[in-house]
């Protein structure tokens, strides 16, 4: 399928791609393309002008910011995967970018992108979600930072104003901190039916602090709250998949052809435990 | 209409494009019909090329977005009239049946070989993992891959008659 004509245009700033994309109110940026190209092609989305943000320099790469990392919107999940810093302080990004479709779509999808686009099914939303990440924005009236809890607005809808960029991602340092990314999906290349996104904290062997993200819970990723808040104290793998199953109880899941929400509450109650218990090192993880 | 420089296979090639062709279709139009248009829903794999020496579905790149690059396809893997190991390994282990998705299996298994020259069965597998295949069940492809995987690496392995794995 072809895709509707468009304009395009590649800045190589990140004002005028800013300028350009405020210029047309049904004006597209284009990171990876590996969402929006799909949609193009389907006539799904048929924006005017597409802005490539490919020329615009400094928005990809991985840089030691202190108490954070920050991660440019163009860095692609393959160098997510791979990326040293990430693996030493965040590495449940990592964890979850390498569950993204197939090699071939991780080469081209940005992390960026993938945040933008905001689909509740996909696998980093949940991930920044856990971590307690800012997107870095900007925008025509200058630059913003809005948290990760306050970015995913709805179904495929994000904070993002019309004219802005998400430029970069802060994720803060979660050194020491263990974590797993657990998907359940149909087939290979699938996308989550749920995702567990799990991050937790230990001290004197018991758990002193735990998230949990989750993915394909509602139309945007959400926190499971009493689920992160059973895991205090927690000594074992016991008491972390019965905290865990609190997870089933968050959000409000959608049924569709991958399953109902009755099973979606149940795989999040299942998968939580799970994720929790391996990140925790309290089960051991399955090759 | 935007001007763009491809290099495919070796061959520069400037064009002016609509900004909504699909690099495959570029491809094609370019006379490289060796990369076939598959599922065109970013699933199948088919089409899969190197951009820049990395595998990507290039029904699911605009070819603008390839401008400056260097593609590799099917057409470019065979060299001096010598077929390339994973070619000679698809042949020897039937690793195709009606062979829609071979030209993408291959171009997927080279990007993996390239990156992990001596991977296990499961790697394989998860590196082929945006490839699909309807006639083989994957089985000799995997075979292929590690077949060929070994002939590059210098360990030449003898495949016995009738199956055996290397």
């Amino acid at each position: 399928m072809i895709p509707a004509p468009f304009a395009y245009l590649r800045p190589d700033s990140l004002g005028a791609a800013v300028a350009a994309l405020a210029a047309d109110e049904d004006a597209k940026a284009l990171a990876g393309g590996q969402s929006l190209v799909p949609l193009l092609r389907f006539r799904l989305a048929a924006p005017t002008t597409v802005v490539d943000l490919s020329g615009v320099d400094g928005l990809r790469g991985v840089a030691d910011d202190g108490d954070a990392l920050r991660i440019g919107a163009l860095t692609t999940h393959h160098e997510v995967v791979r990326d040293p810093l990430v693996a030493e302080h965040c590495a449940l990004l990592a964890m979850a970018a390498r569950t993204v479709a197939d090699p071939a779509v991780r080469h081209r999808g940005t992390l960026g992108g993938s945040l933008a686009h905001a689909d509740p099914a996909a696998d980093l939303p949940a991930a920044v979600l856990a971590l307690g990440a800012e997107m870095e924005v900007e925008g025509p009236d200058g630059a913003r930072t809005v948290p990760a809890s306050a970015f995913f607005a709805d179904y495929l809808t994000t904070a993002l104003e019309p004219g802005e960029v998400l430029a970069a991602v802060r994720v803060p340092k979660l050194t020491g901190w263990g974590f797993h990314y657990e998907k359940f999906s149909r087939t290979a290349q699938a996308w989550a039916v749920v995702g567990v996104a799990a991050a937790v904290r230990r001290e004197d062997g018991a758990v002193a602090e735990a998230r949990v993200g989750l993915a394909s819970m509602a139309p945007v990723p959400v926190r499971a709250g009493e689920a992160e808040r059973a895991c205090g104290g927690a000594a074992g793998a016991e008491d972390l998949r019965a905290a865990g199953a609190l997870a089933r109880e968050a959000g409000s899941p959608p049924s569709d052809l991958n399953g109902g929400a009755d099973y979606r509450r149940h795989l999040a109650g299942v998968l939580a435990g799970r994720a929790l218990a391996r990140a925790a090192g309290m089960e051991a993880v399955q090759a | 209409m935007p001007d763009i420089r491809v290099t495919v296979d070796g061959v520069r090639y400037d064009d002016q494009v609509e900004a909504r062709r699909l690099l495959v279709h570029h491809l094609r139009r370019l006379g490289k019909v060796g990369t076939p248009v598959g599922c065109d829903t970013s699933n199948c794999g088919a089409c899969t090329v190197l951009m820049d020496g990395a595998s990507v579905k290039s029904c699911t790149v605009l070819a603008v977005q390839a401008d400056g690059s260097r593609i590799s396809t099917v057409e470019g893997m065979a060299a001096d009239g010598e077929w390339h190991p994973l070619q000679s390994a698809f042949h020897r282990r039937h690793a195709l049946q009606c062979g829609y998705c071979t030209p993408g299996m291959l171009m997927a298994a080279s990007d993996l070989l390239q990156d992990n020259p001596d991977p296990t069965e499961e790697e394989v597998r998860e590196g082929l993992e945006g490839n699909l295949c309807r006639c083989t069940g994957y089985a000799n492809i995997v075979a292929a891959v590690l077949d060929a995987a070994a002939e590059m690496r210098g360990a030449h392995t003898r495949t016995p008659v009738g199956g055996g794995t290397a």
